[in-house]
């Protein structure tokens, strides 16, 4: 695979972290460009956490919690379920790629499931390619009207 | 009997329970209103109401402690606000007094005013404002301008279906028929561009964001005033920078802190001093949040907004599709 890409996967204590921690003990090879962030529910994830990662860089980001029905706190995945769907439907109109962002359910014992989820996304995401910076462009325009006014002031 | 005479004998009638009666007043100049705040019977001849009164007043509504019996006057789209507000529980049904108006459309004063630029007036300069016969007839530099109220009213009206307050304990007037359908050509025209195309769009408006918070105030269901989290040092979400991440990003809070509550009644696009489309993000999440969960914010008082609640089994969710 080419140059690694920037990928943040948001981890449910109880489920899917277990899952890639089971997926590592399995010795199931998987592509590296994961950073996880472990979060007690997948109900913590504000849409925001989502949208910062992405305006601050990475390419892509993953959440996964556990499965429907199986939620340690009885219901936060639903809760989730219901705003990541929403968030994910809003990308496109600002311009971001809906399979930047991806949510699924993985338990603790399906190492093998892990594996297949981490490498399907990144190789979606390595599909897409690097994102684009939303300041980038805006940061260089300034930078060249900053210079412009560095002119000659006559005394 | 004319809707505003109504509606002044209406509020005289209910003021003496109430603290407070909020309704519009001529403002700054003749082309703009402003709110009047009615404490007794004299401040009622204050009241205006014509296709100039924009402003939606249920914004006030939360910002009075509780215990204070409030009289709102609201026409189609602010009565959805307010629904909304009682959904969420953040007024008390027992001390609000809404006084509801049917509504043919308000102006959009960024319109009058590209319409009197092309005839090279300056709407600085508009000594008198009337609206007669489906005319929003202006004086301006010792000339009469004529201008058709449907080329100056609001985008948000001409695709309104809401005219008539949806929630009121006394209703002036009477009620306007007609239900435009809400298509979306808006959103599908500015979802024909390529994502590159996109986001090339909102750098160019949000560049022009000069954070000042205009959108926020003036929207009613941005009720966490001092302590947005745009505002937060801990956790700092945005920093104090000026560059187009945080402008964007904060810009992205609004949105995602309004998705499934927003009623679209224009507030932030309308106090925006750069004309940022603000709409545009908050009606591509109301077009969303319709298409999951069947609902449109403030129209049904006892339903409760649907994500602050859950099915087991969703019905328009597929969340195992890739």
């Amino acid at each position: 695979m080419d140059k690694e890409l920037r990928i943040v996967g948001f981890l449910c204590n109880w489920c899917s972290y277990g899952g890639a921690d089971t997926a590592g003990v399995g010795r199931f090879i998987q592509p590296t460009d994961l950073r996880i962030i472990r979060l007690p529910c997948s109900g913590r994830i504000d849409p925001l956490f989502v949208l910062k990662t992405l305006i601050g860089g990475a390419d892509g980001v993953l959440v996964s919690g556990c499965h429907p029905r199986d939620c340690h706190y009885s219901e936060g995945n639903y809760y989730a379920r219901r705003r990541l769907e929403v968030l994910k439907r809003f990308l496109p109109v600002i311009g971001i790629d809906q399979g930047r962002f991806e949510y699924t359910w993985v338990s603790a014992s399906e190492g093998q499931r892990w594996q297949h989820v981490v490498t399907t996304f990144t190789n979606q995401i390595h599909a897409l390619g690097p994102i684009q910076r939303i300041g980038k462009d805006a940061q260089a325009r300034a930078c060249a009207f900053g210079r412009t006014l560095e002119v000659d002031i006559p005394a | 009997m004319p809707v505003l005479e109504e509606l002044k004998a209406q509020i005289a009638r209910r003021l003496p329970e109430l603290d407070m009666v909020i309704g519009w007043g001529h403002g700054y100049d003749c082309l703009h209103r402003t709110p009047v705040f009615i404490e007794n019977a004299a401040d009622i001849e204050k009241l205006v109401f014509d296709p100039l009164c924009v402003h939606n007043l249920s914004t006030y509504l939360t910002r009075y402690g509780s215990g204070k019996k409030i009289g709102v006057v609201v026409k189609g789209c602010d009565s959805r606000s307010v629904v909304e507000l009682l959904q969420e529980k953040l007024i008390n049904r027992d001390n609000i007094v809404v006084f509801g108006l049917p509504c043919e459309g308000v102006a959009d004063l960024g319109k009058v005013k590209r319409a009197l630029q092309e005839q090279n007036l300056d709407m600085g300069r508009v000594k008198s404002a009337t609206v007669e016969g489906g005319k929003l007839i202006l004086a301006v530099s010792g000339k009469e301008v004529a201008l058709a109220l449907n080329d100056v009213l609001a985008d948000k009206c001409g695709r309104c279906r809401y005219h008539n307050a949806v929630i009121h304990d006394e209703f002036a007037g009477t009620p306007v028929e007609g239900q435009a359908q809400d298509a979306y050509e808006d959103l599908a025209a500015f979802e024909n561009q390529t994502l590159e195309e996109r986001m090339e769009f909102w750098r160019g408006q949000m560049e022009r964001c000069v954070r000042c918070y205009a959108c926020r105030n003036a929207c009613p269901m941005c009720v966490c005033r001092d302590h947005c989290i745009a505002q937060s040092r801990d956790p700092n979400w945005v920093s104090q920078g000026d560059g187009l991440e945080e402008k964007f990003f904060f810009q992205m809070i609004h949105a995602m802190h309004l998705a499934g509550r927003c009623t679209e009644c224009g507030e932030c696009e309308r106090a925006c001093p750069v004309d940022i489309p603000l709409l545009l993000l908050k009606r591509k999440l109301g077009k969303e949040i319709q298409e999951l969960f069947d609902y449109r914010a403030g129209t049904e008082p006892e339903v409760k907004p649907p994500l602050l609640a859950f099915k087991v089994e969703e019905d328009n969710i597929n969340e195992r599709g890739w």
